[in-house]
C-alpha cells in the first residue's frame, strides 16, 4: 500500500482511493479549542468517550482517559460531559 | 391472468402504467432492486416485488425502511459491480436527495423510474414536475417520457447511456397520467434486452481481495476536478445517447432519433407559434395541433425528451423559425421563474434568432389541463411579438383568483 491513498487517486472514476483515506486526513488540524484532561481528577468514567462524536477520547489506564488529538475538532462536548470537571478548553494558540 | 397481464416479451398488450414499466425492468433483471412504495409509484415496486417472489427473475428485492435507504442501498450495490434499480416519486424522491447526489458524485449508474408529483405542502399526490426539477443540479441524467411505451423504453435507454458515462438517471413519467393509465404497451423481450444492454463492466468495484476507498473524503485539491468530471459526462452522455437511440431502433423498431434523440417535435418545421412542453401534456396538445392547424394556424410541439443534460443546440435549431414561443410546463422555480423556460431563454442567448417568448405554469398539481386552456394560450402566445419583460411574459392561466388573499 503507498504511504499516501490519494497517490493514485481516479477522479474521473468517482474518486476511487487507496484503502485508509481517513488515516492522512488529521481533522484535528480544523481545531480552535484543545481539550486538556486533569489526570488527578479524571475518574476514569469514560462520559467524554460516549460522547466524542468523533471517538476521539481513548482510554489510557483503568483510571485516566486521554485525546487523540490528531482526530480532536475540540467542539467542547467532554469537558461539557465530564462529571468532575477534570477537561478544560484551552485556545489552541495559548 | 388473461393476457393484459402475462410474461414478460409477448406481444403488445394493454396493461397499466406502472406494470407495464414492472415488466420492462423484469425483462432487464437487475441484480438488484431497492425501493420504498409511494403514491403514484407503488405499482412499480409492488409488481416487481411480486415478479421477484415468483421467481421469475434472479433479481435481489432489498426491502428497506425509507427511500434514503433505497437510494443507499442502491448505492452499495452498484459500487460492487451490480446494476441497480430503484422508483420513487415526491417525497421519496427529496429523502433519496442526498445519497443520489452522492452516487452521481461516485459515478454509480443507477437507473430511477420516477413517477413525476408535486411536492408537499400543502399535501398533493397529483402529477407536475416539482420533483423532479428539485433533482436537477445533481449531476443525474433526466428523461421524460410521453405515454407508457416511453416509460418503458427510457428505463432501457437509461441503463444503456448510465453505464456508458457512469452517472445515475431519474427516467421520469407523470404520475397517474401515466402510472395508472391502462395503454398498449410493448414489452421488451429477455433476447432483445440482452442484444441492447451487455452486463455491467464497471472500471471500480468494491472488493475484499482489492481494497479501495470510494467516496473518501476529498480534499479541496479534489472535490472541484470531481464536478467537472460529472459536468463533462453529462456533455458526452449527449452523444452516448444519440448512439443509443439509434441501437434502440435497430433493436426494438422504436424510432426516437429525431434531433439526435434529445427533443421530438410535432408539425413544428413550418410553425409560427411554437409550443415548447415536457410529458404527458403533449398528447393533449398534439390534439389540439392537429385541430388550430385545420383552421389555418400554423402550431407546433417541441417536446424535449432529455432535460438533463439540456438540448441546448437541438432547442435553438427547432426553434429557429418560431415567430413566438409558449412554454407549458407543469413546474416554477420559487422566487423568479420556471427553470424550463430559464433554461430555454439561457439556450436561446447566442441564437441568432431569439423569438419572443412567453411561459404559462399549469397543470400543477394534477390540475386538469384541456385543449380549451391550449388554446386560449396559443392565443394569448400570438401577441407576444417581441422579447418581453419577466413580468409581462410569465403568467399562471389557471391561478384561481378567488382563493388567494394577495397579502402576506
Amino acid at each position: 500500500m503507498s504511504s499516501d491513498p490519494y497517490e493514485n487517486l481516479s477522479i474521473s472514476t468517482g474518486a476511487v482511493a487507496q484503502p485508509n483515506t481517513s488515516l492522512v486526513n488529521k481533522t484535528g488540524s480544523w481545531r480552535q479549542f484543545r481539550p486538556v484532561i486533569d489526570a488527578d481528577a479524571c475518574i476514569g468514567c469514560g462520559q467524554c468517550d460516549t460522547y466524542c462524536p468523533d471517538q476521539a477520547a481513548k482510554q489510557v489506564d483503568d483510571q485516566l482517559y486521554g485525546i487523540d488529538l490528531d482526530y480532536c475538532k475540540g467542539c467542547g462536548i467532554c469537558a461539557e460531559e465530564c462529571p468532575t470537571d477534570a477537561i478544560e478548553m484551552i485556545r489552541e494558540d495559548s | 391472468m388473461a393476457t393484459a397481464d402475462s410474461t414478460p416479451g409477448e406481444d403488445t398488450q394493454v396493461m397499466k402504467g406502472t406494470s407495464a414499466v414492472a415488466k420492462g425492468v423484469a425483462a432487464i433483471d437487475p441484480d438488484v432492486i431497492s425501493a420504498y412504495p409511494i403514491t403514484p409509484q407503488t405499482g412499480v415496486v409492488e409488481k416487481l416485488s411480486e415478479i421477484v417472489a415468483d421467481g421469475d427473475i434472479d433479481s435481489e428485492f432489498i426491502k428497506v425502511d425509507s427511500e434514503f435507504n433505497a437510494a443507499s442501498t442502491c448505492i452499495g450495490a452498484s459500487a460492487a459491480g451490480a446494476r441497480a434499480f430503484s422508483a420513487t416519486s415526491s417525497q421519496g424522491l427529496k429523502l433519496m436527495s442526498e445519497p443520489l447526489f452522492t452516487a452521481a458524485g461516485h459515478r454509480l449508474p443507477i437507473v430511477m423510474a420516477v413517477a413525476n408529483r408535486s411536492l408537499s405542502g400543502p399535501l398533493s399526490i397529483w402529477a407536475d414536475h416539482t420533483d423532479c426539477f428539485a433533482e436537477r443540479d445533481g449531476g443525474m441524467m433526466q428523461f421524460h417520457a410521453e405515454d407508457v411505451q416511453e416509460a418503458i423504453d427510457h428505463v432501457l435507454l437509461s441503463f444503456k447511456v448510465a453505464e456508458q458515462v457512469n452517472l445515475p438517471a431519474l427516467s421520469n413519467f407523470d404520475g397517474f397520467i401515466l402510472t395508472h393509465v391502462q395503454e398498449p404497451a410493448n414489452i421488451p423481450t429477455e433476447a432483445e434486452v440482452s442484444e441492447f444492454l451487455p452486463p455491467r463492466d464497471p472500471a471500480y468495484t468494491l472488493d475484499p481481495s482489492d481494497p479501495a476507498t470510494m467516496g473518501a473524503y476529498a480534499r479541496p485539491e479534489h472535490w472541484t476536478e470531481a464536478r467537472y468530471e460529472v459536468q463533462a459526462a453529462l456533455e458526452d452522455a449527449r452523444d452516448v445517447w444519440t448512439d443509443a437511440v439509434e441501437e434502440f431502433d435497430d433493436v426494438f423498431g422504436r424510432d426516437y432519433t429525431e434531433y439526435d434523440g434529445m427533443i421530438d417535435t410535432y408539425r413544428a418545421d413550418d410553425a409560427e407559434t411554437v409550443i415548447v412542453a415536457l410529458g404527458s401534456i403533449c398528447g393533449t396538445i398534439r390534439g389540439v395541433i392537429d385541430e388550430m392547424r385545420a383552421d389555418g394556424e400554423l402550431v407546433g410541439l417541441v417536446r424535449p425528451r432529455v432535460h438533463r443534460p439540456f438540448p441546448a443546440e437541438q432547442l435553438r435549431d427547432a426553434l429557429s423559425g418560431a415567430h413566438q414561443v409558449a412554454v407549458l410546463t407543469k413546474e416554477n422555480s420559487q422566487g423568479f421563474e420556471s427553470a424550463l423556460a430559464s433554461e430555454i431563454k439561457s439556450a436561446l442567448y447566442h441564437a441568432e434568432h431569439q423569438p419572443p417568448m412567453k411561459t404559462y405554469i399549469l397543470g400543477m398539481a394534477g390540475r386538469d389541463v384541456t385543449s380549451e386552456d391550449i388554446k386560449a394560450i396559443v392565443a394569448d402566445a400570438e401577441t407576444a411579438t417581441d422579447v418581453m419583460d419577466f413580468s409581462e411574459s410569465e403568467s399562471w392561466p389557471q391561478l384561481r383568483e378567488d382563493i388567494i388573499s394577495g397579502g402576506i
